[in-house]
């Protein structure tokens, strides 16, 4: 374990050097840049907030601003976190043909920089707050154990994709459904009150980005979270991550041989 | 003294019906494939490679086509996990493999500089205090903002070249390296590599040329379908290397003479059938055979020849030119005549002799 952490603090100038790469090609070439990170959930919130307000009857209630930008946020970063990871094997094929580092590396980055560009997008609940009405309150700390999930979630997932997507280019097509899946399984555009009492709520409950929203969304808006929607998605996150390190250690040197 | 890099028992095995899924379904095929088959697909690209090498040796890496050279460099390099056996190393390497690749094309040079040599392991103040150097030798002075997908293969080779060997490594790996660019900047890199060599770095050299091997290495081995021929001083090798592409010259001589031969036979080939145009003309058209000759431009000095191959075609297959039997008639009356003067040959010598007398 010593090792690897000294192998890990050994390699911070790569890792610093691949994370800067994500974010600058990201917005390479855009007018606005990083500013994008900022106007484009304000934007695509703004979007959801009309058209599922009418739809669900939440017009007059401000408060469904903050609720579909919480889950908005998270699941973005979730998204390309992920997405990004499973290709980040194929897509440093070039460095990997040419010298050893840990192949960890590369799906780390990915997460890693657009971990960055989520934490900037926080910036955005601010104006968010003040359409929605609702001021700061102790609850608000509860961002923190919520950021740090996501984060060990989403790199657990993205470190077992990263790995199979080297093996099977199938993964890249079958995470998109699945995404799809947990997005609605993440109640971020609906109110969650419509379905309650639906007999396929558990689903909802199994999955661990919903209760890391939910987190989000007590802090915000100012309700209490039971204790498994902290525990459920840190069981669940460390497993992944566990799985993931596991696998990429087990697997990295046949990668060569795939790409 | 301890050994830079050290290699024992080197084993390299590609399975070649495994690596061919790269999607589910042929994975699960592959499953039900037989074990058996699955077996014959292995490939040791290198089997057994034991030798050491210590700091100043210079190692040229000799062999044939598909004989592991550059498998045995990737291994050593990292890039490639040992199937068996293991590799230690001691001191910092620089491998200039796959000069070309590896840099992100939306990257401008300096970004790419910076990228690339993190991956290489430099520290942000090394990059910084070499980046004009590389700049420099890679002659790329004008492109630095330019994104390196827009450069020529040779610039981006160039590039490649100038961030590896920015750096004074213990083991320096090359892989064919010396053929980049135009002449000029392969001369520039030479040197630069000849400078490296301060007597304390390990290099490890793949080349075909057995001269550039003997220029820099000291020492070599041969490589021959993955295992180690010979391992020595360059002295020694080079006339084993040297015989080994060689060929047998009984084998050439072979060659040579069935060329020769061949060619021999496709022109008496050639010869005969203008033979046959040439009796065909003379007793179709009725001209002489030397018009005949003439009117197919056969050249003057060539006549001999082609009077012998009509012979050897009236005699074989009792064709003639009208010529010849017109002469035939003729010489055949003369006979006649001759025989009606000396009625037997013993009249004539006789005669003969009475000739001389009177």
């Amino acid at each position: 374990m010593k090792k690897y952490i000294k192998g890990f603090y050994d390699y911070r100038f790569l890792l610093s050097e691949l994370v800067k790469r994500g974010i600058r090609l990201k917005y390479r070439r855009s007018y606005l840049g990083i500013v994008w990170s900022l106007i484009e959930p304000l934007m695509t919130t703004a979007v959801l907030v009309v058209v599922f307000g009418a739809l669900f009857d939440r017009a007059n209630d401000p408060t469904f601003a903050t609720y579909i930008m919480a889950g908005r946020l998270v699941y973005t970063f979730f998204q390309n976190g992920t997405k990004g990871a499973s290709k980040a094997i194929r897509g440093n094929a070039g460095m990997i043909k040419k010298i050893y580092v840990p192949k960890y590396l590369y799906p780390l980055s990915n997460v890693l920089f657009n971990f960055i560009i989520f934490l900037i997008s926080l910036i955005v609940l601010v104006p968010v707050l003040i359409i929605s009405r609702l001021t700061p309150s102790l609850r608000l700390w509860k961002l923190i154990p919520g950021i740090i999930l996501l984060l060990i979630l989403t790199i657990g997932v993205g470190m077992i994709l990263s790995v199979l997507d080297v093996f099977f280019r199938d993964i890249e097509y079958l995470w998109n459904v699945l995404l799809m899946i947990i997005m609605y399984l993440s109640a971020i555009f609906y109110p969650i009150e419509r379905i309650k009492k639906h007999h396929l709520m558990w689903l909802l409950h199994l999955n661990p980005l919903y209760c890391i929203i939910n987190l989000f969304r007590g802090g915000l808006m100012k309700y209490g979270n039971p204790l498994w929607e902290y525990a459920y998605p840190f069981v669940f996150g460390v497993i992944c991550f566990i799985v993931g390190f596991i696998a990429m250690k087990k697997k990295q040197d046949e990668f060569i041989l795939h790409l | 003294m301890k050994p830079s890099v050290e290699v024992s028992h080197l084993g390299m095995m590609f399975n070649l019906s495994k690596e061919m899924h790269d999607t589910l379904k042929d994975y699960f095929i592959n499953l039900f494939k037989h074990h058996e088959k699955m077996k014959k697909d292995e490939f040791w690209a290198l089997s057994d490679v034991s030798f050491k090498l210590y700091p100043g040796d210079r190692l040229g890496i000799l062999g044939l086509n598909g004989a592991g050279k550059s498998t045995i460099l990737k291994a050593i390099a990292g890039v490639y996990h040992p199937t068996t056996g293991s590799i230690h190393k001691r001191g910092k390497l620089a491998p200039l493999l796959e000069l070309g690749a590896g840099f992100e094309p939306q990257y401008s040079a300096r970004e790419n500089i910076y990228l690339y040599g993190s991956i290489l392991g430099y520290s942000k103040e090394f990059i910084e205090s070499k980046f004009d150097e590389i700049i420099e030798f890679a002659e790329l002075q004008k492109f630095v903002e330019v994104p390196v997908k827009n450069y020529s293969s040779g610039m981006k080779s160039r590039l490649g070249f100038a961030i590896c060997t920015a750096v004074n490594p213990d083991i320096l790996i090359l892989d064919e390296v010396l053929s980049v660019g135009d002449k000029k900047f392969r001369r520039k890199s030479e040197d630069k590599i000849m400078s490296m060599l301060n007597g304390e770095v390990t290099v490890l050299f793949v080349s075909h040329s057995l001269e550039q091997v003997r220029r820099i290495c000291n020492k070599a081995m041969i490589l021959d379908h993955g295992k180690l021929k010979c391992f020595g001083d360059i002295n020694e090798i080079a006339p084993i290397y040297a015989e080994m592409t060689q060929e047998d010259p009984e084998e050439i001589k072979k060659r040579e003479a069935k060329a020769k031969a061949n060619r021999e036979k496709k022109l008496r080939e050639a010869r005969k059938t203008k033979a046959h145009d040439i009796i065909n003309m003379t007793n179709n058209l009725d001209i002489s055979v030397e018009d005949a000759m003439a009117a197919i431009d056969i050249p003057e000095d060539k006549y001999k020849t082609y009077y012998k191959v009509i012979d050897e075609i009236e005699k074989e297959e009792g064709i003639l030119t009208k010529q010849d039997a017109l002469k035939a008639a003729a010489a055949e009356e003369a006979e006649f005549d001759r025989a009606a003067t000396f009625p037997n040959d013993e009249d004539r010598a006789e005669s003969d002799d009475d000739d001389f007398d009177s």
